[in-house]
C-alpha cells in the first residue's frame, strides 16, 4: 500500500491504496467520488473519464502512483467550478442530452475538456473528442446538440410555469442530478462496511459439476465470510418472470446449462474477494455437449435441457385469420424468405449492482431494476419470505430495455446479508454482465406474403423460431407476442403466424426493447417492399394501400373505432420519401462506387401485457405545510417516467410540476406501479395518476366549495383558490394528519381492458396500440459493403405528447439501438464478452435524426397518449435493410448486416 | 509484490533486473488484459520516465520515446511521411485512449490489429531495447514475432522507436476499416508511403497491412511493382494486382470472414495508394 497526494476538484487529498489500483476505484471507493463511474474496467465506454492535468483519461486505466501530485478533475467539481461546466450542464439540460444519466459524467468531463481547448467546435470536431464515451439511451444527437449549443443564454425552466403542463417540454426532473453527478446508481449506494460477493460461474456451456470441500476453501482464505450453493437457498432455487415458466435455479445445482452460469457465491471482504484466483475454488467441472443453435438444439438427438419441454421447445404461439394458404393460392404476386437474426446484448452502461442489508426479519433490496414488486415477490419465495419481509429500494438505473426486469444479482446479495446480518454488495463486471443477463432472442422466420394486383395483400404465412437459451425468461411473452404483431400495423385479413420458443445451451434470452417485435419487422417489411416492387407499385403507396384504419379489423380480429395512427405516420413521410428518393435517383444516375439509398418501414406495439391484468397504483397526498407528495413507483430506467408521471399528475391537479415533492420508487412507500416494459408506463401509470390528480383536485375543489374552474394554488400551510373574480383560502392545519402526515389524499388505480386470446389468437390483447414508420437515407459503399447513414426521419403516432423533449429522447435512443442490431451488433457466447467484440454505435454512427410527432388521440390513453419506448425500435432495421437493398440491390437476409455480408450479398445481387 | 516508478532509466533496468516484472506504461492494455482484477505481481511504471517522452529528430531519423503517447505524436510537427501514422493515432481507441497509450506500447502488446504496426512498418522503424547489457536495435518486423509475441528478453524494456528520415516530397496515408465509425478493432488496416523522384516516377514504395495475418504485414511484391509507375493515383492503383497480396493469411473471425478481408485489402490498398496521391506537395 502506498499514500498519493494529488489535488481532485481543487482540493488536495490523499488516499491510502495499492500503487496499482485503477483510479476509478481510488476516487469511488476510497474518496467516496461516486460520480466517477465504471461501465466496463477496459476502456472501451468512457464513463470512468476524468481529466488528469487537463486531459481525458479512463480512470479504470490509470495507476493510482500515476496521479501523485497531480490535478484530477471530475465532473462533480467542474459542475459546481467551471463557467464552460455549468453553462455545460444547463445546455445538457435543455436538449435532454441525459437520459439514465450513466454516461452523463464522463460525457461532460470529455465535452469540458473540448470546449476549453476549443470553445466553438463544429459537429465533426464533437465527435472525434467524444467518441471515447459510450452512451445507449440518447442516441448521442441530443448530447451532440447540447455542446454545439452550450454558448446559448440560459432559459427559466418550463416546469415553473402555471398552465398546461402536459405537452410542455419540461425539463427532466432528475436531469441535473445526472448531469452533475450527484444521482445515484446501483453501485453508489452500499453503506461502507458492506461485504462484496463475487460469483463463481460455470465456464462451460453445459457442464455436470461437483463442489469439492467449501469449508476447507473458507478456513484457507482468511477474509472470505461465506460460500453459498444451491443448499443455502431457504425457499425455492428457482425463479422466472412468467410463473408457470419459471426454471431457473439461483445456483445451478449439479448441471449448469449456460456459459456463466451461477454455482457458487463467495462473501467477503472486497480486497480479498477481488484478489482472489477462481481457479483454486473447489469445484470440478465435466463438460457435456451442448447445443448452442436452434438447429442443433431442434435436433431428434439433442440433449434435453429441461425433461418437461419435449424437443427442447419452451412453448409455441399462433394467431390465425381467414385462410392464409387459400389467400396465397390466388394472389397475383407471391414473395418469400427466410431471415436471421442474432442474439442482441442490451449493453446497458451500467452493469447490474447494488446492495442488501438485514433489518431484523426483514431484508432490502437497493439495486437497478425495471421492476420493483415482482423482484420483491419472486425474492420472497427464493427466501421462503413473505412479500412483506422483502423491502426493494430501486437505485437510479443506468439503463434498463428490458433485461433488468429480471432478477440478477439480488437473490446472491440478499441470501448474503441474510446469513451474514451484514450489509453485502455486488456489481457484477461487463463480461458477467453480458455473459449472463438476458438477451434479446435470435430468431429465424419464414415468411410468405401474396398480394392481388391491385396492391392488397392477399395471404400472410408466418413461422418463427426464437432462441431462448436456457432458460424461460420472458420467451413465452415473445412467443405470445410475436404471432400478433408480424403483420405490421396492416390489415391482413388472411393470416396465419406461428412461433415457438426453443431451448439452448446459451444464455437466456429475455425482454428487450420490443419483445420479438423488431426481428419479426424485419422479416415483414423486406418483404413488402419485394412485393410492392413485384406489383410495380411505389413502396410507401403499397404500404399506405395496407395500412391499418379505424374500424378495420387487426388481424387478431380486434377492431378500434378511434386511434389508430399507422396511416397519418405514413403520410407524414410521403414528401420526404418523394425528396429523398428523388435525390438518391439524381446521385445514383452518375455514380456506380456509392451509392444511395431510401428505405422505409413500419411498425405498431400494443402497449402493455398481453391479455393479462396489468394494473398500476398511483398515491398521492398533501401535507399540513402545503407540500404535495406523489408517490411514484413507476421505475424511471431513463425513459423519463418521473417526469411524463409528474406530468400527467400536475395536469391533472392543475399545478405545475415544480410544485411536486416526489418519492420513490420504493415496495415501502409507492403502490405497485407495474414493471416498466410493454411501453406501459406513460399510458398505464400515467392513467393512474390522471385518476390520482383528479381525485385530488376534486376533494380540494370541494374543501373550498369551487367550482371545476377554479385554478388551485398550494401555499406554505394553505391552499388558495381562485374562482373567477373569488379567491378562498383554505388553511390545512385544521385538516387532521393521517398517519402518513397528509391531510389529503388520493391513491388511484388504472388497469387497461383487454380480452383473452383463443385457440387460433383471436381476441383484444391491447387497450392501446402505438405506430411508426420510419424513413431511412445511406450510402454503401459498394465495393467494401460500408454503409454509411446519412438521415433517419422518425414518424411516431404517440396520441398525445406528454413532453416534447422526452419523446425525441425515446425516438433517438430507439433509433440507435435499431442501428446497432441492423449493422454490429451481435452476441456470441464465448466469444464477444467485452465492450471492444460486443459493438454498439458510437457518436459516429447515428446520423441526424429527424422526429415528426404524429398526435391520433387514443381513447384510453391519459390525455390521448399511447407508449412509445419499444415502438421506435422496431421500424428502424428493416427500414436500413430496405435502403441497403435500395440502394444496391442485395438482399440482407441476416442480420446484423456487417460489411462483409452486406458486400457478399451485394454479390450475390449481381453487382 | 512490488510496484516502482523510476524516475530514470537505470533504476528501472535494475528493478527489471531484480526480479519478473510486467511493465506499465499508457495502461490502455494493461489494464484490460487483467480482467477486472487487481494487480498481483510486480510492476514496473515507467511513466515517469521523462527522458523517454517525446519526439526528437536525431541524426538520419526520428526518435520517439517510448512514453510518448498517441496525442502527443498527433500533436507533434512532424513531416508528410509521418501522415500516415498520425492518422492511426487518430483511430486508436478514442481520445482517452490516446492521451494515455503510447505509441512503444502498441507496438509490446503486439496485438495483429495493432493500429501504429503498419504505418511503422512502411517507415521501417526499428524498436531500440534497452537491457542491464546496454542496448540493442532490432527492426520492427523482427521485434514483432507473433500474435501477442515480441523479442524483448526478460530484464528488457523498449527505450525509444526509431524511424530513419525520408526525403520531404515522401507522401503517407493510413486508413483502416472497420464495422463502427469510432473505437473499432479494425478488419483490415492499410497504411503506405509513397516516394516521387524528380522525374515524376515513383521512386520507393512501402504498403503494409494489418489485421490480416498474425503480425501486420508489408507487401514487397506490390512494393517493387509500384517503383517506377508514375506517381499519380490511377497508375498506382492499376498496379496492384491479387498475388501482390501473397504474404497476408486473413482468418474468419467476429468482424469479418477471410474473403472479404481479402477482396476488401485489394480495394483499400488501392485508395490509400490514392490517398498518397491527392496530399498536396509541400
Amino acid at each position: 500500500m502506498t499514500t498519493v497526494t494529488f489535488t481532485l476538484n481543487g482540493a488536495e487529498v490523499r488516499a491510502t491504496t495499492a500503487p496499482g489500483a485503477r483510479l476509478s476505484e481510488v476516487l469511488r471507493e476510497r474518496l467516496g467520488a461516486r460520480d466517477v463511474k465504471v461501465g466496463c474496467n477496459a476502456g472501451d465506454c468512457g464513463a470512468c473519464t476524468v481529466l488528469l492535468e487537463g486531459e481525458a483519461v479512463c480512470a479504470c486505466m490509470v495507476p493510482a502512483a500515476r496521479v501523485e501530485g497531480a490535478a484530477v478533475e471530475t465532473v462533480a467539481g467542474m459542475a459546481s467550478l467551471d463557467g464552460v461546466a455549468s453553462r455545460l450542464r444547463a445546455s445538457f439540460q435543455r436538449h435532454g442530452a441525459a437520459q439514465c444519466g450513466i454516461c452523463t459524467p464522463g460525457a461532460m468531463v470529455s465535452a469540458v475538456a473540448l470546449l476549453r481547448a476549443d470553445p466553438d467546435p463544429d459537429e465533426a470536431v464533437v465527435k472525434d473528442a467524444m467518441a471515447g464515451v459510450l452512451c445507449r439511451c440518447t442516441g448521442y444527437r441530443k448530447i451532440i446538440d447540447a455542446v454545439l449549443d452550450v454558448r446559448s443564454p440560459a432559459t427559466d425552466p418550463p416546469q415553473r410555469a402555471n398552465g398546461r403542463q402536459v405537452g410542455a417540454a419540461i425539463l427532466r426532473v432528475d436531469g441535473d442530478a445526472k448531469i452533475s453527478g450527484t444521482e445515484r446508481f446501483g453501485d453508489d449506494v452500499a453503506p461502507a462496511d458492506a461485504l462484496v460477493v463475487r460469483l463463481v460461474r460455470s465456464p462451460h456451456h453445459h457442464a455436470s459439476f461437483a463442489l469439492g470441500d467449501l469449508d476447507a476453501f473458507v478456513a484457507a482464505h482468511p477474509g472470505i465470510a461465506k460460500v453459498l450453493t444451491a443448499a443455502d437457498v431457504p425457499g425455492r432455487n428457482c425463479f422466472g418472470v412468467i410463473p408457470n415458466f419459471a426454471d431457473q435455479p439461483v445456483f445451478a445445482d449439479e448441471t449448469a446449462r449456460f456459459r456463466g452460469e451461477p454455482v457458487a457465491a463467495i462473501v467477503g471482504d472486497a480486497d480479498i474477494v477481488a484478489a482472489l484466483n477462481l481457479a483454486d475454488f473447489p469445484v470440478t467441472w465435466a463438460p457435456l455437449p451442448g447445443v448452442l443453435t436452434m438447429d442443433a438444439a431442434e435436433d431428434a438427438l439433442a440433449p434435453a435441457l429441461h425433461p418437461t419441454r419435449t424437443g427442447n421447445v419452451m412453448c409455441r404461439g399462433l394467431v390465425q385469420r381467414g385462410d392464409a394458404e387459400a389467400a396465397l393460392a390466388r394472389a397475383d404476386v407471391v414473395v418469400e424468405g427466410a431471415f436471421e437474426t442474432g442474439f442482441v446484448e442490451h449493453a446497458y452502461i451500467e452493469p447490474e449492482a447494488g446492495f442488501a442489508v438485514r433489518t431484523g426479519d426483514r431484508v432490502e433490496i437497493h439495486a437497478c431494476t425495471q421492476a420493483p414488486v415482482m423482484d420483491r415477490d419472486t425474492m420472497a419465495e427464493i427466501m421462503g419470505l413473505d412479500p412483506d419481509q422483502v423491502r426493494i429500494v430501486p437505485t437510479a438505473v443506468g439503463g434498463g430495455f428490458g433485461s433488468k426486469l429480471d432478477l440478477s444479482l439480488q437473490p446472491y446479495m440478499a441470501l448474503a446479508a441474510w446469513r451474514l446480518n451484514r450489509p453485502v454488495r455486488m456489481a457484477y463486471t461487463r463480461t458477467e454482465s453480458i455473459q449472463s443477463t438476458t438477451k434479446r432472442h435470435p430468431a429465424q422466420i419464414r415468411l410468405r406474403i401474396g398480394a392481388t394486383r391491385d396492391g392488397q395483400i392477399s395471404g400472410f404465412d408466418f413461422d418463427s423460431a426464437f432462441n431462448t437459451g436456457a432458460y424461460a425468461s420472458w420467451g413465452p411473452t415473445v412467443a405470445n407476442r410475436v404471432p400478433v404483431h408480424a403483420s405490421g400495423p396492416y390489415h391482413v385479413a388472411d393470416y396465419r403466424a406461428r412461433s415457438r420458443g426453443v431451448h439452448t445451451h446459451c444464455a437466456p434470452s429475455g425482454a428487450f426493447r420490443g419483445f420479438g417485435v423488431p426481428q419479426s419487422a424485419v422479416a415483414q417489411e423486406a418483404l413488402f417492399d419485394e412485393l410492392a416492387d413485384a406489383l410495380g407499385m411505389d413502396r410507401l403507396a403499397f404500404r399506405r394501400r395496407n395500412a391499418l384504419a379505424d374500424g378495420v379489423p387487426t388481424v387478431t380480429g380486434q377492431v378500434f373505432d378511434r386511434g389508430v395512427g399507422i396511416g397519418a405516420c405514413l403520410d407524414a413521410l410521403a414528401p420526404h420519401w418523394r425528396r429523398a428518393r428523388e435525390e438518391a435517383a439524381a446521385w445514383n444516375a452518375a455514380h456506380e462506387d456509392v451509392r444511395l439509398g431510401v428505405g422505409i418501414a413500419s411498425g405498431w406495439y400494443g402497449c402493455g401485457n398481453t391479455s393479462l391484468p396489468n394494473p398500476s397504483t398511483i398515491k398521492a397526498g398533501v401535507r399540513a405545510d402545503g407540500t404535495v407528495v406523489l408517490h411514484q413507483g413507476a421505475v424511471d430506467i431513463g425513459q423519463g417516467a418521473n417526469t411524463v408521471i409528474a406530468q400527467i399528475f400536475a395536469e391533472a391537479l392543475g399545478v405545475a410540476v415544480d410544485r411536486l415533492s416526489l418519492l420513490g420508487a420504493d415496495t415501502d412507500i409507492t403502490p405497485d406501479a407495474g414493471k416498466t416494459s410493454a411501453s406501459r408506463q406513460t399510458f398505464v401509470t400515467g392513467n393512474a395518476a390522471r385518476l390520482a390528480g383528479e381525485t385530488l383536485r376534486a376533494k380540494v375543489l370541494r374543501l373550498g366549495n369551487v367550482s371545476e374552474a377554479a385554478d388551485i394554488v398550494f401555499e406554505d400551510g394553505a391552499i388558495r383558490l381562485l374562482d373567477g373574480g373569488e379567491v378562498r383560502r383554505v388553511a390545512l392545519s385544521t385538516l387532521e394528519a393521517d398517519a402518513e402526515g397528509y391531510v389529503l389524499r388520493a391513491e388511484e388505480t388504472y388497469d387497461p381492458p383487454t380480452k383473452p386470446l383463443d385457440a387460433n389468437g383471436q381476441g383484444s390483447p391491447y387497450a392501446v396500440f402505438g405506430y411508426a414508420a420510419h424513413l431511412v437515407e445511406l450510402e454503401v459503399d459498394m465495393a467494401l459493403g460500408l454503409v454509411r447513414l446519412v438521415k433517419i426521419i422518425a414518424a411516431h403516432d404517440v396520441g398525445k405528447a406528454i413532453n416534447p423533449v422526452l419523446v425525441e429522447g425515446q425516438v433517438h435512443g430507439g433509433i440507435a439501438q435499431g442501428v446497432g442490431m441492423a449493422l454490429m451488433e451481435e452476441f456470441i457466447p464465448g466469444r464477444t464478452e467485452n465492450l471492444h467484440d460486443y459493438l454498439i454505435p458510437t457518436f459516429g454512427d447515428i446520423p441526424p435524426i429527424e422526429t415528426l410527432i404524429v398526435e391520433v388521440p387514443d381513447p384510453h390513453g391519459p390525455y390521448g397518449a399511447k407508449g412509445l419506448g419499444e415502438h421506435v425500435l422496431i421500424p428502424t432495421a428493416p427500414a436500413i435493410v430496405n435502403a441497403i437493398r435500395d440502394a444496391t440491390g442485395a438482399r440482407i437476409r441476416r442480420l446484423p448486416a456487417t460489411p462483409d455480408r452486406v458486400r457478399a450479398a451485394i454479390v450475390a445481387a449481381g453487382r | 509484490m512490488r510496484y516502482a516508478v523510476p524516475t530514470t532509466l537505470r533504476e528501472a533496468i535494475d528493478f527489471l533486473a531484480s526480479g519478473d516484472a510486467r511493465i506499465l506504461a499508457g495502461g490502455t492494455d494493461f489494464y484490460p488484459a487483467l480482467n477486472d482484477g487487481p494487480v498481483t505481481f510486480d510492476t514496473l511504471d515507467i511513466s515517469r520516465l521523462e527522458d523517454l517522452r517525446g519526439i526528437s529528430e536525431a541524426e538520419g531519423g526520428w526518435r520517439i520515446g517510448a512514453t510518448t503517447t498517441w496525442t502527443d505524436l498527433v500533436r507533434a510537427p512532424l513531416p508528410p511521411c509521418f501522415d500516415g501514422l498520425k492518422a492511426s493515432a487518430r483511430e486508436v481507441g478514442s481520445i482517452q485512449i490516446q492521451n494515455a497509450g503510447t505509441v512503444a506500447g502498441n507496438l509490446c502488446n503486439a496485438s495483429p490489429a495493432a493500429d501504429g504496426v503498419p504505418p511503422l512498418l512502411t517507415l521501417d522503424a526499428s524498436v531500440e531495447v534497452t537491457g542491464a547489457a546496454g542496448g540493442r536495435t532490432l527492426p520492427l518486423a523482427a521485434f514483432i514475432t507473433g500474435v501477442r509475441k515480441t523479442a524483448l528478453q526478460p530484464g528488457e524494456l523498449v527505450t525509444a522507436v526509431l524511424v530513419p528520415s525520408l526525403p520531404t516530397v515522401t507522401r503517407s496515408a493510413f486508413r483502416k476499416l472497420g464495422a463502427r465509425r469510432y473505437l473499432v478493432i479494425s478488419i483490415a488496416m492499410i497504411a503506405a508511403v509513397v516516394v516521387p523522384g524528380a522525374d515524376g516516377a515513383v521512386m520507393d514504395a512501402r504498403v503494409a497491412v494489418g489485421s490480416c495475418s498474425p503480425v501486420a504485414q508489408r507487401l514487397p511484391a506490390l512494393e517493387q511493382a509500384l517503383v517506377g509507375a508514375p506517381f499519380a493515383a490511377a497508375a498506382l492503383a492499376a498496379r496492384v494486382r491479387p498475388e501482390h497480396l501473397a504474404p497476408l493469411s486473413p482468418i474468419d473471425d467476429v468482424r469479418g470472414t477471410a474473403d472479404y478481408r481479402a477482396e476488401a485489402v485489394a480495394e483499400l490498398v488501392a485508395r490509400t495508394l490514392t490517398d498518397c496521391c491527392a496530399v498536396e506537395g509541400p
